[in-house]
């Protein structure tokens, strides 16, 4: 029992971690907190994913989120932005109408999925280590899948060289 | 009562909603894109959620690596591209790309 109550103090706290992090994320007024906040809000999810016995989605989440998509983003914002004008660089408008439609949204999905009949497998049993199943699947139902993506990430690779590189010619006729 | 699949489910709401009132109001396009990260985080809390409670085995699992894989992905473009904009314009605010508008 006392078991049972630690999970669920844990889940509290990364659920609140995750939570609180993407508020951050939604209101902060300085776009640096704003990535910070997007950063905690991924390891929150990711201690979430532990908790879920995906311990490899966890481990892609921290290496591939918080280690690749954070820095890009950190890198982007402090290409773009002067680090003096960071204070206003972070404007948002039509809070009211924003507010408006995710009330909505929450209103019709929270009553969509507490009306729902889940069909719920036998919660006890635990699944055995999901590394083994996850590449078990990778290599098995989900090969094309799996293979497609690995074009997908040449094409994004080569096209993100293409799109951010600097045009070398142009600025050298300038400076001539 | 301990915790259950609807309380992943309701993380996975509030976080996107945080993630779609981020897309909505911000006017920095970094900005949005972080919204749209959160959007698909939620959406990968809720596969990895039933994975866990559902019947359907580690299926959920492989969707989730595939979203975090294409989240990645266009993560570098979209920043990509915000880069190229900031070149063209010295701004990334989305409110002053109207380039194709009449």
């Amino acid at each position: 029992m006392a078991d049972a109550s630690l999970s669920t103090a844990v889940f509290y706290l990364l659920a609140g971690l995750s939570v609180i992090g993407a508020a951050g994320v939604a209101f902060s007024r300085n776009i640096i907190y704003s990535a910070l906040s997007l950063m905690a809000s991924f390891l929150g999810v990711a201690g979430l994913y532990v908790m879920l016995y995906a311990e490899f989605v966890a481990g892609v989440q921290v290496l591939i989120y918080v280690g690749g998509v954070l820095v890009l983003t950190l890198f982007a914002v402090m290409l773009t932005q002067g680090i003096q004008d960071v204070e206003v660089s972070n404007r948002s408008v039509g809070r009211t109408i924003g507010l408006v439609i995710v009330a909505g949204t929450f209103a019709v999905m929270m009553k969509a999925f507490m009306d729902a009949k889940w069909r719920i497998a036998d919660p006890a049993a635990t699944m055995p280590s999901s590394t083994y199943g996850i590449g078990d699947a990778l290599l098995g139902p989900y090969v094309l899948p799996f293979e497609v993506a690995s074009i997908v990430l040449l094409t994004v690779l080569v096209g993100a060289v293409v799109l951010s590189r600097k045009e070398v010619g142009e600025r050298d006729r300038k400076d001539a | 009562m301990g915790v259950g699949l609807v309380h992943y489910l309701a993380v996975g709401l509030v976080l996107f909603c945080l993630g779609l009132f981020c897309v909505l109001t911000r006017r920095n396009a970094i900005g949005v894109l972080m919204g749209v990260e959160l959007i698909l985080n939620a959406a990968n809390v809720n596969f990895i959620a039933f994975s866990r409670f559902g019947v359907a085995g580690y299926d959920g699992q492989v969707f989730s690596i595939f979203v975090i894989m294409l989240a990645a992905a266009e993560a570098a473009i979209a920043l990509a591209i915000v880069l190229g904009i900031y070149r063209r314009q010295r701004s990334i605010d989305v409110e002053s790309m109207r380039l194709l508008q009449g």
